[in-house]
């Protein structure tokens, strides 16, 4: 088994979880799937910083992972609030800036 | 490089689950589903980052994503309400063939620059793991990417407050003092209310339960006592049914009594018919409520 197999796996596990964001429309799904998409990238690191033989890329991943944790309080939080607000966890319903 | 037959196996046996996971996260009606389907992804994550010399990496991922990520996920669904289905109404028009028709794309893109690129030699983390992988990577972070630890602590630090500062809702009035309640209890009182807590439902001799109402003083029964949810449901009992078994229990003790005294004295005499064999724990106090208003809990 050739290593670049790791990389195409990231690769369909990206796309699923761009297809979730684009799909969906419960804001927690959505951002599922944007946790998704890191943990692809971080596949894709983790593949490349073995094919390279240079740690280099574990430290990014994790990096990514450091920095996906704060994001995901962040965006719960306000995912929270406009649920409080609207009573509606839908990203279609979320056109406060609209009118 | 390729991979040992061990590595080969393991790879072809998560990554078909993994994508059926990740397919079951675009599919999934409910969103507890999807945070599973999730979970079981990143655990076979943890697993692949062990087997590709990234044991510090598996771990983290295991705490960081399964552990504090997902549980957060699972936290705000309870919050947000558990069967928060998702809407099947389109907005915009073929919306879902569009986004199918860019994921596909986009999956085939990349596939496509993966397997035109000519990638070099693998050379394996064997020589950068020499000092074991946690302190290969520690030296790395503590050296080359130092300013980036720190910043990332800002940047954590700052998420903390952001969550506080985003979750905090501020009070609009002030917050009512005892006096104020204990008036707008007084208050309310031409309207029924009642200042006490309200009285404990009724213990008979017989009968303890929360569905007999208490007696009042006056000998009636309050159907107060009762707790509202099984009022409503009308799961209540009679006190007066309660009553009449309480006598007619009273009654055949008093029977059994006169028999026992007929027996003693003269044993032609039996007055009262002794049926009751099994009497199991005479209370001989019948019918004495001491119920109500004795309990200060208030319902």
């Amino acid at each position: 088994m050739e290593i670049t197999n790791y990389l195409g796996l990231a690769v369909i596990l990206f796309a699923l979880g761009a297809a979730t964001v684009l799909l969906r429309r419960n804001a927690i799904i959505v951002f599922m799937g944007v946790e998704l998409m890191l943990n692809a990238t971080n596949l894709a690191f983790v593949t490349f910083a073995r094919m390279h033989g240079d740690l280099t890329g574990q430290v990014l991943a994790f990096f990514v992972m450091v920095v996906a944790a704060a994001e995901v309080v962040v965006g719960l939080a306000i995912i929270i609030m406009i649920f409080r607000a609207r009573r509606s966890a839908s990203v279609d319903d979320v056109n406060l800036l609209q009118s | 490089m390729t991979a040992t037959g061990g590595e080969a196996a393991l790879f072809w046996v998560l990554a078909p689950l993994m994508v059926l996971a990740s397919l079951g996260l675009l599919v999934a009606r409910k969103a507890v589903h999807a945070a599973i389907c999730v979970m079981f992804v990143m655990v076979c994550l943890a697993i692949l980052y062990v087997a590709q010399e990234a044991p510090f990496l598996g771990v983290v991922q295991v705490v960081v994503y399964t552990g504090a990520v997902m549980m957060l996920f699972l936290f705000v669904l309870m919050l947000v309400g558990i069967d928060a289905a998702d809407s099947l109404t389109e907005t915009i028009r073929g919306q879902r063939w569009i986004g199918v028709l860019l994921g596909v794309g986009l999956a085939v893109v990349l596939l496509g620059v993966i397997s035109r690129a000519a990638f070099p030699p693998a050379v394996g983390l064997a020589e950068a793991n020499a000092v074991t992988n946690p302190v290969a990577l520690a030296r790395l972070m503590f050296s080359e990417y130092v300013l980036a630890m720190e910043v990332v602590g800002v940047l954590l630090v700052t998420a903390a407050l952001a969550g506080l500062v985003l979750t905090h809702r501020r009070r609009l009035s002030s917050r009512p003092t005892q006096r104020a309640l204990a008036a707008a209890k007084v208050a309310a009182l031409p309207e029924g209310k009642t200042i006490t807590p309200l009285p404990a439902p009724g213990v008979y001799a017989q009968n303890n339960a929360m569905d007999t109402p208490a007696l009042g003083p006056d000998g009636r029964p309050l159907e107060h006592s009762v707790p509202r949810v099984l009022r409503i449901r009308g799961q209540q009992r009679s006190a007066t049914a309660v009553l009449a078994a309480e006598e007619t229990l009273v009654g055949r003790e008093l029977a059994e009594a006169g028999l026992l005294t007929a027996e003693a004295d003269p044993p032609g005499t039996s007055s009262g018919t002794s049926t009751g064999l099994d009497s199991d724990g005479p209370d001989s106090d019948g019918p004495a409520p001491d119920g109500p208003a004795t309990d200060e809990e208030g319902r």
